[in-house]
């Protein structure tokens, strides 16, 4: 059976169900005797092997089997949390990330047995239960339908359901009435893979000819796929038995239907012979470790209801943002028809109105876009635990603002920089522990991570309480490299030296340990946040902690902009990076080495030419004054002059596409009103 | 020669000119001809790039085939267009050539490949020669034309 569509659902839940036990173990560390997170792993354990299973990861079944076995004994009592098995069910964890990144990239899991792990992990059931049988088949399923299709009242579960007040009322009736009460019992085929979808075809198909009043497991049990491959209901119908054999078995990869009709006389006697039956599979399923068949009944009522949300395909998104983008493209054409034209107010108010409804699409689509940095960041948290073992510091991590949302494109970047920056916090930041308790602090070290939407961006700050920068280790090191003099180094403020440490293979560590320290790192955070369109800052008092604060654009693809003019060309100057615009008379330029500045209110503000910058041919005539932009990035400024100035436009950041070689301070292109491009300038890489 | 006929295979070519020689683009690599426009310059680029256009909201960048071959360059006249060519990556790169004359269909027989030296040291930007009645269509290899304009 091909399964390669069903590839992309696999990794993507596996992905989820991962995370949910790393968190939920993380708890259980804490709280070994919390039987919300001990269900919770379980049914993450069940749910991810049930789909290994399916798709036919053996040895990814084989491993989770063992996981969930030791924590049914977990739940059941048997088998108390103790360090050492939270260790091995780590390390199973990270092996079955391994798994499915194999599966991922090549869609095999490759050959890894895990053997080591699976003897740990039954060395955890050993120690810690009487009796496992470690030759227990990891299906049990077939063990379970087997007994049932032995005899067809067997097979008939539906006898074995309760009956409510209400619907015994029901049913009463609907037999006065004249019509059928009918109890069935459908089994799908153990192939099926969509067997939630299959089932509702089936309600689908009953419900064309009757109503379904009662159906084991429930109807959310079954939409959720939480069945195994057999339900039962009770029917009412005007029809005959045959015609709802029928309409079940229209339904494709169903194997079989038995029905009955049922007479309320049955009922209690059924309703007993469902107690016994239910002590039975409790035993038998005790034995093997194995519950698969009384999990529905064990759900407990309180499941979180499921997320009303659809996957969708990113590129759809990015076609849909297209669409918008071209919308705005034609908005700004009309409006530019209308500003020549001019004189009709009623075009006027219909251009207003277009206004309103792009940017309210444009501010629809980007929601979609976003994302919580949660889907980031969560994986964290067992990060810092992992480190805080392996470098023996006790830390902890503190996040907040994890649903701060952040557009796709950035949430998919920003994961190694933030990840970079919590290393280099948990291995440089904090001190030892030793030197912690000497130097009177907290013994725990405490990192955090808070994000913020700030206007149009969104920050993420890492603070740790560690020893800080210590800006005279900074500078020596920096003059051992050679990256700046002892001159330098002698007039720097100590936010620029701090700065230094963004420079490339920079390092003050004087141990390299294999989690940071290797001199790639800071540089490497620094270009990827810059690439990103953002920026990032170092805050850092001595002895007292160091933070970055990473600052993001909310979104990438559309910004407001300064269109200049640089001869006959139009140029786009990102609005967010823009201080202001000045007239600066000729006269009042100076040179400092040889190089232009101008004086703006006391500030020293050098100059860039764009237009030699952009190799446009020399002005014809010098004017009196120039025209300056004044960009910023972070505390530096910078004018650069121009010729003319259009004005403040919504713009679409376009690639310029490939084979063309573009100058870095080039970011895009975007298209303007009339059809033309207009190229973007990254002030932020000339200041 | 007959046995041959059964394995020889068709393709059709964009036949453009450049001043009087005649080149000719398979028509699988052209997504689209479209009028000359004025290409927006793109400093410190490629010196044969003209700039970039945009396709129908598409930013595209246009490349001077007369300038890549090193011939002078010439005022865009009402013949002139710019062929876009798509990419196995689905990247586009349109030309700018003088003409478009037509499109013409050569079997294999009708083309000469071994008509330059192939001791030559630079990967030729031809695949060989069409002929195609009494013309002469230099045939462009873009894959190597692309290769080219990848590693400047």
């Amino acid at each position: 059976m091909d399964i390669s569509q069903y590839l992309e659902i696999f990794i993507d839940e596996s992905k989820e169900h991962l995370q949910t036990l790393n968190d939920q173990v993380l708890i259980l560390e804490s709280e070994p005797e919390n039987e919300d997170t001990i269900n919770e792993i379980f049914r993450a354990a069940h749910s991810l092997k049930g789909m290994a299973g399916t798709m036919g990861f053996k040895r990814m079944q084989r491993l989770t089997h063992d996981m969930e076995n030791v924590f049914s004994e977990i739940r059941n009592g048997k088998m108390n949390v103790t360090a050492d098995l939270v260790d091995v069910v780590f390390k199973c964890l990270d092996a079955l990330e391994v798994y499915v990144s194999s599966i991922q990239e090549t869609a095999d899991e490759g050959t890894e047995d895990n053997d080591e792990i699976i003897s740990l992990l039954n060395g955890c059931l050993g120690s810690g239960s009487k009796q496992e049988s470690p030759a227990e088949q990891p299906k049990a399923a077939p063990a379970e339908t087997k007994p049932a299709s032995s005899s067809d009242t067997d097979k008939m579960k539906f006898k074995q359901m309760a009956i409510a007040d209400f619907e015994r009322n029901a049913i009463t009736e609907a037999q006065a009435t004249g019509k059928h009460v009918f109890g069935a019992t459908v089994y799908v085929q153990e192939s099926c893979i969509l067997k939630a979808a299959r089932a509702f075809l089936v309600f689908k198909g009953i419900e064309s000819i009757g109503e379904i009043i009662k159906s084991e497991p429930s109807v959310q049990d079954i939409e959720d796929e939480k069945f195994d491959f057999d339900f039962s209901m009770f029917v009412i119908t005007e029809k005959s038995g045959e015609d709802l054999y029928k309409a079940v078995m229209d339904v494709f990869e169903i194997e079989e239907c038995v029905y009955e009709e049922i007479s309320l006389s049955d009922a209690p006697v059924v309703e007993e012979a469902k107690k016994e039956d239910v002590k039975d599979t409790a035993k038998t399923s005790e034995n093997t470790g194995e519950d698969t068949s009384k999990k529905p009944d064990k759900k407990p009522a309180g499941k979180p209801v499921v997320n009303r949300s659809v996957r969708v395909d990113i590129e759809k998104l990015d076609d849909l943002m297209n669409q918008v983008s071209e919308l705005i493209i034609a908005k700004n054409g009309l409006v530019s028809v209308g500003a020549v034209e001019g004189n009709s107010q009623g075009f006027d108010e219909q251009i207003e109105y277009l206004e309103r409804i792009t940017t309210s699409i444009h501010e629809s689509v980007m929601k979609v876009r976003m994302v919580p940095i949660e889907s980031v960041v969560n994986r964290f948290p067992r990060m810092i635990r992992d480190l805080s073992k392996k470098l023996n510091k006790e830390m902890e991590l503190i996040m907040s603002g994890e649903e701060t949302e952040l557009d796709r494109t950035v949430i998919d970047e920003i994961g190694d920089p933030l990840m970079h920056m919590l290393r280099n916090a948990a291995d440089h930041g904090l001190e030892s522990t030793l030197e912690r308790i000497q130097k009177g602090k907290p013994q725990v070290g405490t990192i955090r991570l808070n994000a913020y939407q700030d206007g149009n961006n969104v920050t993420i700050e890492v603070s740790d309480d560690g020893a800080g920068v210590d800006v005279e280790k900074v500078k020596a090191s920096a003059i051992r490299k050679g990256s700046i003099t002892e001159e330098q180094a002698a007039y720097m403020s100590d936010k620029e030296a701090v700065d230094l440490l963004f420079m490339p293979a920079f390092s003050t560590a004087e141990k390299i340990s294999d989690i940071s320290g290797r001199g790639v790192g800071l540089d490497v955070v620094k270009n990827k946040i810059e690439g990103l369109g953002g920026d990032v800052e170092v805050v850092s008092k001595l002895g007292e902690g160091t933070t970055f604060i990473v600052r993001l654009p909310l979104t990438l693809a559309i910004i407001q902009a300064l269109m200049v003019e640089i001869r006959n060309e139009k140029y786009a100057l990102p609005l967010n990076s823009i201080d202001t615009v000045v007239d600066v008379p000729v006269s009042e330029v100076r040179y400092v080495q040889s190089n232009e500045v101008i004086n703006l209110r006391g500030t020293v503000i050098p100059l860039i030419r764009l237009d030699e910058i952009l190799d446009c041919e020399p002005a014809e005539s010098d004017s009196e004054s120039l025209i300056v932009v004044i960009a910023k990035k972070g505390d530096k400024q910078a004018g650069l002059v121009i010729d003319n100035l259009i004005g403040q436009q919504e713009i679409v950041i376009k690639p310029l596409g490939k084979y063309i070689n573009i100058p870095r301070m080039i970011s895009g292109a975007t298209i303007l009103g009339d059809g033309e491009v207009a190229l973007i300038i990254d002030s932020n890489t000339l200041v | 020669m007959d046995e041959n006929a059964v394995s020889v295979e068709n393709k059709q070519y964009i036949v453009v000119k450049l001043d009087d020689e005649q080149f000719g683009i398979e028509i699988g690599y052209v997504d689209n001809i479209v009028r000359m426009e004025n290409p927006t310059r793109v400093p410190k680029a490629q010196p044969y790039f003209l700039g970039v256009i945009n396709l129908r909201g598409e930013i595209v960048p246009v490349m001077s085939l007369r300038l890549k071959f090193e011939m002078d360059m010439k005022e865009p006249t009402s013949a002139t267009r710019i062929i876009i060519i798509k990419t196995e990556q689905n990247a586009k790169l349109g030309i700018v050539v003088d003409e478009v004359r037509e499109v013409v269909t050569l079997s294999e027989e009708d083309v000469e490949k071994n008509a330059f030296d192939s001791s030559k040291e630079e990967p030729s930007s031809l695949t060989g020669v069409g002929k195609y009645g009494e013309t002469l269509i230099s045939l462009l290899n873009i894959a190597s034309l692309l290769n080219d304009i990848d590693s400047d």
